[in-house]
């Protein structure tokens, strides 16, 4: 029997990438679940609701263990979404699917039309709607100046570049950035700088007051921060690029970050 | 022209509802017609603290509803001809606002007065998102402590999003409006600074009302603290902030603290 199609109109499938957090879990797995945990525990919340990829590449590990891990991570809330790197024989019916072709950059689309000339920066309010900017739109763009003050519950997410916020970022709020991010205020939620993999990523902000600082995935949050850094002008950077997956293990302030007041 | 205020805070009970009849009663007397309506559906509160909880026949609900014309839903007050009080349900529950109803009620409103007050809810949902769809002045309740600040902060993003203002690429008018504030407590250092307030929301301060019992005694007499004793501080603050929002420049004081001092922070813009 034949089926026939009373709507002829085709499927719509389209492209279309999405910045997701990436997990690379190094054994003992057991610790490495303990760190998380310390982490989850002083930056509450902060897997919840994110879409997260597990990178198993490094990591010796059968189809039992990382069944296991996937459930040792869903009962901390962290919802994997896809595993990249793993043999297809660890792969079993129900588990997130494979992924490939991860990039540290953003999936742009090739453009149809003739390339545009690469633009040096640009701006863009807050307002909320913007708040999110779109990869599509932004790109020839290679940094964001957003205008106003970032409050709480807002987040700017931009992998392409740079973001300079002109006013302060407030407790629960977010800036995710694929370069270095500048604040001209206070800075007391949390920054991810060099979020698609740059380790040369810097943060700047007139007063440091964050609750959480990233560079390239090596985390700090308030706690683990020096405390002769908080209230002050701050410029962080990373020091060893090869430290950062041991970097939940040395909490000790000022190992990896470095710190210089700003000239007048 | 209609200016529509939202009285809004995120964090509960920090004195929306009794400084939205504060702020109305204020308004009121400048002989501006103002009608404060109660978007807490549910739980209302603003019949009782405007002393006209018996005299309420239908509400907002009814009047979105279509079960009763907005006038018939309108209740005057008994000591200002100039005030009035769109009630909300206490029966039904936040769902019963749609969209299109409070928006038709809004427009009419805009008609027939000077000031539309609009006292939320606590919260971010629904009922929240409603109150302040088509104000033009936000008014952000604030208590100097750390919790009701990041709230606070929370709101003013939203308000920058989902108003209709916002969406026409406009802004509403922002005011911080600092309530509960306690001078010996400020004085021992355990409340946040009103300089410290200021620094994280960065919108301009509107007043500052100072904790008094003086409220709770015009709450139990049913009036709002302007109208219960005028002369009061609590009064007085609130009777400065109307003024305010009325576009008049008034000197700023911090209480407990020497008139004047706070001058150079009102109107302070953000940084
Ligand atoms: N300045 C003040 N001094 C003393 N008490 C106050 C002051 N302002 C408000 N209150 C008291 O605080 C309580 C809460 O006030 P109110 O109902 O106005 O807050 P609300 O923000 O409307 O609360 P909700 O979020 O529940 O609607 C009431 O008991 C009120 O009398
Ligand atoms: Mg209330």
């Amino acid at each position: 029997m034949t089926k026939v199609l009373t709507d002829t109109r085709s499927i719509r499938i389209k492209g279309r990438s999405f910045l997701a957090l990436v997990l690379s879990p190094e054994p003992p797995l057991d610790a490495w679940l303990t760190r998380l945990d310390d982490l989850a525990s002083r930056s509450a919340g902060f897997f919840l609701g994110r879409p997260v990829v597990l990178d198993v590449a490094d990591l010796e590990i059968d189809r039992a263990g990382l069944k296991k891990l996937i459930d040792e991570l869903g009962q901390r809330n962290v919802r994997i979404m896809g595993i990249e790197g793993g043999r297809p024989s660890l792969f079993e019916p129900g588990m997130p699917p494979a992924m490939k072709g991860g990039r540290p950059a953003p999936d742009i689309e090739i453009p149809a039309e003739p390339t545009v000339e690469p633009v040096g920066a640009a701006s863009a309010k807050a307002s909320a709607s913007s708040v999110l900017v779109e990869p599509q739109a932004a790109r020839a763009i290679s940094s964001i100046v957003i205008r106003e003050p970032v409050r709480s519950g807002q987040s700017v997410i931009f992998p392409e570049g740079d973001v300079t916020v002109v006013g302060s970022v407030a407790s629960g709020a977010e800036i995710i950035a694929g370069g270095s991010v500048h604040i001209y205020g206070t800075l007391r939620g949390r920054v991810l700088a060099g979020s698609v993999g740059n380790a040369s990523a810097r943060i700047f902000c007139r007063r440091l007051e964050a609750e959480l600082l990233a560079i390239d995935g090596v985390y700090k949050t308030a706690e683990d921060m020096a405390p002769n850094l908080r209230g002050q002008a701050v410029q962080l950077w990373l020091e060893g690029i090869r430290s950062w997956q041991k970097d939940l293990t040395e909490p000790a302030a000022g190992q990896h970050t470095g710190a210089g007041r700003w000239r007048k | 022209m209609a200016k529509v205020i939202v009285v809004t805070s995120g964090k509960g009970g920090v004195g929306k509802t009794t400084s939205t009849a504060a702020l109305g009663a204020a308004l009121a007397q400048r002989n501006e017609k103002t009608v404060v309506v109660d978007f807490d559906v549910g739980l209302r509160n603003l019949d009782l603290v405007m002393g006209a909880e018996r005299r309420v026949v239908y509400d907002l609900v009814n009047v979105i509803q279509g079960d009763a014309k907005l006038p018939q839903a309108l209740i005057r007050d008994k000591r200002l001809d100039t005030l009035f009080l769109l009630p909300a349900s206490q029966t039904r529950d936040k769902d019963c606002l749609t969209a299109e109803g409070v928006e038709r009620v809004m427009a009419e409103l805009r008609k027939h007065f000077d000031w539309i007050i609009c006292d939320s809810p606590a919260g971010i949902e629904r009922g929240a998102t409603l109150a302040m769809r088509h104000a033009d002045i936000a008014v952000i309740v604030t208590n100097p402590e750390v919790s009701s600040v990041r709230d606070s902060d929370r709101i003013i993003g939203l308000l920058d999003a989902k108003t209709e203002r916002a969406e026409r690429g406009e802004r509403v008018e922002k005011h911080l409006l600092l309530t509960r504030y306690d001078p010996v407590r400020a004085e021992r250092g355990d409340m946040l600074k009103v300089d410290d307030v200021l620094e994280i929301l960065s919108i301009p301060l509107v007043g500052i009302v100072p904790e008094s019992t003086d409220v709770l005694r015009a709450s139990n007499l049913g009036a709002p603290v302007t109208l219960a004793d005028s002369r009061s501080a609590p009064a007085l603050a609130y009777l400065d902030a109307a003024r305010r929002i009325a576009g008049e420049t008034v000197p700023m004081t911090i209480p407990g603290e020497k008139r004047g001092l706070l001058g150079k922070l009102f109107g302070r813009r953000a940084a």
